[in-house]
């Protein structure tokens, strides 16, 4: 499938992408509507599958749900809020370490058990994330409750025959909530930027301040990357030292960075252009190498630990992908 | 080699010859009063009345003379003196003149700034590197929030209790908003701008979407002083009142207590009193009176069950929330209290983030901290916003 991820859009390089798109601008939130100007820059008539409204219509007829949903948000966000405290005190210790005295060998033996920690809480933190959005939707069912049902059906209907799948930036989470509750299967062709981008990948990284923390697992069409919108603005890029941790921590999946006027088209089999830019685990931008692909398909995208548990993986209109709200 | 140093304004015009009221006039005419120059700021006062025998400006900067004297500028009706002012300071001051056996305080009447406060306005300098935070001043691109008039029959204080609720932009029945608790609520809104910082620091998703609930004390020397009724009030009535009412997560992390001052004093002991009901503190220019050994306190009687709080809770601290935010200005008499709380606090478990200025017991101090303060208790959405 044909994915073009772009970098943040304030100066658009979105280009016309022919009849039959459909847009999801949910991530904007109550701005969803104002999709005019996206509308003209991708050539007219698109249709905008107004994800976020239907959300909000959803909990209202279904009052019930939306109880249900907001307990379930708030034990995601504590999950999180958990979860970034302990990557704050390891990074921290990593940083202590890395400033320490000690003799080289023995260093780099404790910054590599430091490493592994952040990697065990990155993991750990996924499942857990996973099984509570599982946990959820074997208990409430959204998918056969009539108010999701019957935005659900007219969504693949919507879907049905489009040509390209346009996801913009915004709020990564209500992005991926919504994606997840209304089914949405992407068409042929998908262009994505930002927020929308991260959607794609298998597992969602925030990153700000200089802390990465891992979010969500995401719709997986994207394996075996992590997408760093605003890098510029958000990431330390003068300091190689962390940044090189970033991407180890991740590896082996490739940090890429996306910003302003960025155009990545990816391959089928995760291929990117010789001009994208990776984080290099010296913390340095380079080019993708041939290396970078080579060990995707040895290793896979991610480790075992880092992945859901299969039965916990959404997979279908019937499984729930999940009901978990933003 | 180091620059020379450019002379102050003020010994230049000293130099001057002839030395006479039109010189004065040019003087004052051509710099701005008081008169920042670098870390230096010249106070100035100006009365053609020959009557005047003294001039002090009046402040309250701890570590200096409460009373700065002024000095004639020979042959002159100018009254000058110079003070130190580092980088980032904001200082309250007023003139006082005295005529005989005549003393009068009063705004420096060529300085257009002021400071309001309850009990007044003072004039206020600003030191180089002092930034009035424009996420204080009103943007049109953010959604305002709303502000609603209610009141909570109190048993506990035996009155009606007058709360102004903030309701922010978009607010919907189906979210779960954290609350937020404000002591001194009337004066946040009015003297620290709470309502255009919340607008502005919730639009730009730096704080969470919230529900507040700014307080109007009765008698806040009664009820902020470690009053068991105001706890009573602030957690068995006003929480479960805003809770029924308002679609709030209902959950100890989504709570939190804020106040300056007596205010603080306040937050602090009903989360003590209450210790699984908060999950957040944020205390500004706590007034923390406490005495290591005897009575004294020089608090007067208002500070004594203060003083009695302050000193049971550092001598048995315990956590009685998450995470506390806690902010006080190096200028302020209570500089050293709020210090001395800090590792107290730290030591019971809780997050604390401690944050000085280089203000004093104000307002506008307070109203300068609030971003950092909001965004430690209830952080806004920005690290999953990629536009």
């Amino acid at each position: 499938m044909p994915i073009t991820v772009l970098g943040p859009q304030r100066r658009p390089t979105v280009r016309p992408v022919g009849p039959g798109a459909v847009t999801v601008t949910a991530g904007w939130q109550e701005r969803e509507s104002d999709d005019a100007e996206l509308d003209r820059a991708l050539g007219g008539s698109t249709v905008n599958l107004r994800l976020y409204a239907r959300w909000l219509a959803v909990l209202d007829a279904d009052p019930e749900l939306a109880t249900a949903e907001l307990d379930h948000r708030a034990v995601l966000d504590e999950l999180q809020e958990l979860y970034a405290l302990q990557v704050e005190q390891a990074e921290r210790a990593a940083d202590a370490i890395r400033r320490s005295s000690t003799r080289p060998r023995t260093r780099a033996a404790a910054l590599a058990d430091a490493q592994s920690a952040l990697q065990l809480l990155d993991a750990r933190h996924l499942a857990r994330v996973a099984q509570a959005r599982a946990d959820f939707a074997a208990a409430w069912r959204p998918a056969e409750r009539d108010a999701v049902a019957w935005h659900r059906a007219e969504v693949a209907g919507q879907l049905a025959g489009a040509g390209t799948l346009v996801l913009t930036g915004g709020h990564v989470g209500v992005l991926l909530h919504v994606l997840q509750v209304f089914d949405v299967r992407a068409p042929e062709t998908v262009l994505a930027w930002s927020a929308g981008a991260m959607a794609l990948t298998e597992r969602v990284v925030l990153f700000s301040a200089g802390q990465a923390e891992t979010y969500a697992a995401g719709l997986g069409l994207l394996p075996g990357l992590v997408l760093l919108p605003h890098a510029r603005r958000r990431l330390p890029l003068e300091d190689p030292v962390r940044l090189g941790a970033l991407a180890r921590r991740f590896a082996p999946a490739r940090c890429l960075v996306l910003d302003d006027g960025v155009r990545v088209e990816v391959g089928p089999g995760g291929e990117l252009p010789a001009d994208a830019r990776l984080i290099g685990p010296d913390g340095k931008l380079r080019p993708p190498a041939p290396a970078d692909l080579a060990q995707i398909d040895a290793e896979g995208p991610l480790e075992a630990a880092d992945q859901p548990r299969a039965a916990d993986r959404p997979r279908s209109a019937d499984q729930p992908r999940s009901a978990e709200g933003p | 080699m180091t620059a020379p140093t450019r002379r102050l304004a003020i010994n230049r015009l000293r130099e001057r010859r002839p030395l006479d009221a039109a010189a004065v006039e040019d003087f004052l005419a051509r710099h701005p009063v008081p008169l920042v120059e670098g870390a230096r700021c010249t106070f100035l006062y100006r009365d053609s009345t020959s009557s005047v025998d003294e001039v002090h400006v009046v402040h309250r900067v701890l570590g200096l003379p409460d009373r700065l004297p002024l000095r004639r500028l020979r042959g002159t009706d100018l009254w000058w003196a110079v003070l130190e002012l580092p980088e980032g300071s904001r200082v309250e001051y007023q003139l006082e003149v005295r005529r005989g056996e005549h003393t009068e305080r009063f705004n420096d009447p060529r300085n257009p700034h002021r400071s309001h406060s309850p009990v007044g306005s003072s004039s206020v300098v600003f030191a180089t590197g002092y930034v009035d935070p424009e996420w204080a001043q009103h943007d049109p691109e953010a959604r305002p929030g709303e502000l609603v008039e209610t009141t909570v029959p109190s048993r506990a204080l035996r009155r009606d209790a007058r709360v102004t609720l903030y309701l922010p932009a978009r607010y919907r029945r189906t979210a779960a908003y954290p609350v937020l608790i404000v002591h001194d609520g009337g004066d946040y809104l009015q003297y620290a701008a709470a309502k255009t910082v919340l607008d502005n620091l919730i639009h730009r998703l730096e704080v969470a979407e919230l529900v507040a609930a700014f307080l109007h004390p009765g008698d806040r020397l009664v009820e902020y002083a470690d009053s068991t009724a105001h706890a009573r009030f602030v957690t068995g009535e006003l929480l479960p009142h805003l809770e029924r009412r308002h679609p709030l997560t209902g959950q100890r992390g989504g709570r939190c207590l804020m106040g300056a001052s007596f205010g603080a004093v306040a937050a602090l002991s009903t989360a003590y009193r209450h210790r699984d009901t908060y999950g957040a503190l944020l205390l500004q220019s706590g007034s923390f009176v406490f005495t290591d050994i005897g009575t004294e306190h020089g608090g007067g009687p208002a500070f004594d069950p203060v003083v009695r709080f302050t000193n049971r809770y550092r001598a048995r601290p315990r956590a009685v929330a998450d995470r506390v935010f806690v902010s006080c200005g190096v200028y302020e008499p209570l500089i050293v209290r709020n210090r001395s709380m800090v590792p107290v606090l730290s030591g019971t478990g809780m997050r604390v983030r401690y944050v000085e200025s280089r203000d004093g017991h104000s307002w506008e101090n307070w109203r300068d901290r609030l971003r950092d303060g909001l965004t430690w208790v209830f952080p806004g959405p920005q690290k999953l916003v990629y536009e």
